[in-house]
């Protein structure tokens, strides 16, 4: 009985899973319907990235930086048990542009806009918002969504330069207070080992994690029902699935630079 | 606009809110239609709008079949519907101005000023001229219901839709936006249907009524013969508020 009632619980996870994914794929597509026809919402994709971006600006700074200084504090004694402390700048420079910037920054951008736009779009739903909007001849998918993915699209590359810059300069507070050494050092040491290939892919990759982040809370607050409750779970949900999906697909484009930057 | 509902039906899972609904509203009517909460009266306007499918049945307005349109052949019938929600639907991020002018940027060609002439002359039908620049957050109940009147009939549609128009209202301004709703009727000459379990509201409005019970039609008919009727259910349905009246404690 036990046993039975776990084996359904079991599958009705799996298919709302499936369901999930379903829907996010039939979002997907219909995203990239609508976002080559007129009329294009210049306007609302640039209030969303000034909002997005500004908001999301203090909290990815703070953390790029100590994303950096730990770096560089952490790895420095190991560094100078092989003898290697001179490398320190360039391991921090590189772990960071190929793969902690655009992975750390892509998941705050998770947790502070994906879910963030989950309720949102959930409160427009249970409040008959994009209702009012279809019933007025108005394509509710391309003013909310299209504007709000294309947003987190372009805002998120943006972003994780920035961090970039902000994580090494961590790394050099670090290296300063250890090693004693001056920035003009500290960037003639990192700069001859950063590559184009080193640079490009990290920054592409957050093209697709800023997809992620806006189909994922856009669906979830677009489908969201059920009230206040709805949104809550949007909300909690969007960022939970824009996170685990940034990591899958973080995977799958490691794999395939390494494929063709294998360096 | 002339609306005719044929055969409609549907369904929630295995909760049946619709079976087999057949009615025609004609050009400049006003339709009331009654019902308990949850028998589908919401539902019905839903899909007369195609914000929902039904899962069977036919729905015309000015003879063509929308559950047949595409999307944008249905949008070109949809500028010229007005829809009012219950909870007035105003988008929270927009002022006022925003709100009314969001249709007209969007579905119709009209200048800066252009918009600016309809936007106030649309206030001052509802008396809410001062509220312009406020967000809605801002705006009372009775407020927002006006707003939401007035964001529905700035685009000068044929058929409005009205999804409990007075619910949650106290009674002057109920009586307020009922004669506001009869007023549009006659000024614009539009067709309106209006969802509502308010006796008050729709003994201002109706000229036509329809009473839901099962997911069916149980009553349909002038107003005024829905208190001289031997149904038991009816009378159940009219008595709290209606008899009170013939009993003279309006």
């Amino acid at each position: 009985m036990f046993e039975s009632k776990r084996y359904y619980q079991l599958e009705e996870k799996l298919n709302e899973f499936f369901i999930m994914l379903g829907g996010i794929s039939a979002f997907s597509i219909a995203f990239f319907k609508n976002v080559f026809l007129p009329p294009y919402e210049f306007g609302e994709v640039k209030k969303h990235m000034d909002e997005l971006g500004v908001k999301t600006l203090p909290i990815v700074s703070v953390t790029g930086f100590i994303i950096g200084l730990v770096l560089a504090m952490q790895s420095q004694p190991v560094m100078a048990r092989f003898g290697a402390e001179s490398f320190l700048p360039s391991m921090v420079a590189l772990s960071v542009v190929r793969e902690l910037g655009p992975v750390i920054t892509a998941l705050i951008f998770a947790g502070r806009v994906s879910s963030g736009i989950g309720a949102e779009l959930g409160s427009m739903r249970v409040t008959e918002q994009i209702d009012a909007m279809e019933v007025s001849a108005i394509n509710p998918f391309k003013f909310l969504v299209v504007t709000r993915v294309l947003a987190c699209v372009f805002i998120l590359p943006m972003l994780t330069v920035y961090v970039d810059f902000i994580a090494i300069l961590g790394g050099y507070a670090a290296v300063a207070l250890i090693l004693n050494m001056n920035f003009q050092l500290y960037v003639n040491s990192l700069l001859p080992s950063l590559l184009f290939s080193d640079v490009l892919p990290g920054i592409a990759k957050t093209f697709f994690f800023g997809f992620i982040v806006g189909i994922v809370g856009s669906y979830k607050g677009y489908m969201a029902d059920n009230g206040t409750v709805g949104v809550g779970k949007a909300s909690t949900s969007s960022v939970v699935i824009s996170s685990l999906m940034i990591l899958v697909m973080d995977m799958v484009l490691v794999k395939i630079t390494l494929i063709f930057w294998s360096l | 606009m002339v609306v005719e509902v044929k055969n409609l039906s549907k369904s929630f899972g295995n909760h049946i809110v619709l079976d087999n609904i057949s009615l025609k509203i004609s050009e400049g009517e006003n339709f009331v239609i009654f019902g308990r909460s949850g028998t589908g009266k919401s539902v019905l306007l839903k899909c007369i709008v195609r914000l929902l499918l039904p899962d069977s049945g036919e729905i015309f307005i000015d003879g063509q079949n929308i559950l047949n349109l595409s999307e944008k052949e249905l949008n070109k019938i949809r500028k010229y519907i007005g829809f009012v929600f219950q909870s007035s639907a105003l988008y929270d991020s927009m002022t006022v101005k925003e709100n009314l002018e969001f249709p007209l940027i969007r579905n119709f060609e009209f200048t800066a000023e252009e918009r600016e002439n309809k936007i106030r002359s649309v206030l001052e039908k509802v008396d809410l001229a001062g509220a312009i620049n406020k967000m809605p957050a801002e705006l009372s109940g009775g407020m927002k219901k006006r707003i939401g009147l007035a964001r529905s009939i700035i685009t000068e549609p044929k058929l409005i839709l009205y999804d409990e128009p007075t619910t949650g209202l106290d009674p002057i301004t109920t009586k307020e936006i009922s004669h506001l709703i009869v007023e549009l009727q006659k000024d614009l000459n539009v067709t309106a249907i209006v969802v509502t379990h308010d006796l008050v509201c729709a003994h201002i409005v109706a000229n036509h009524a329809i009473v839901l019970k099962d997911g069916k039609i149980r009553y349909e008919g002038a107003l005024g013969k829905l208190t001289s009727t031997d149904d038991e259910f009816l009378n159940d349905f009219f008595d709290n508020e209606y008899f009170e009246d013939k009993n003279g404690r309006k």
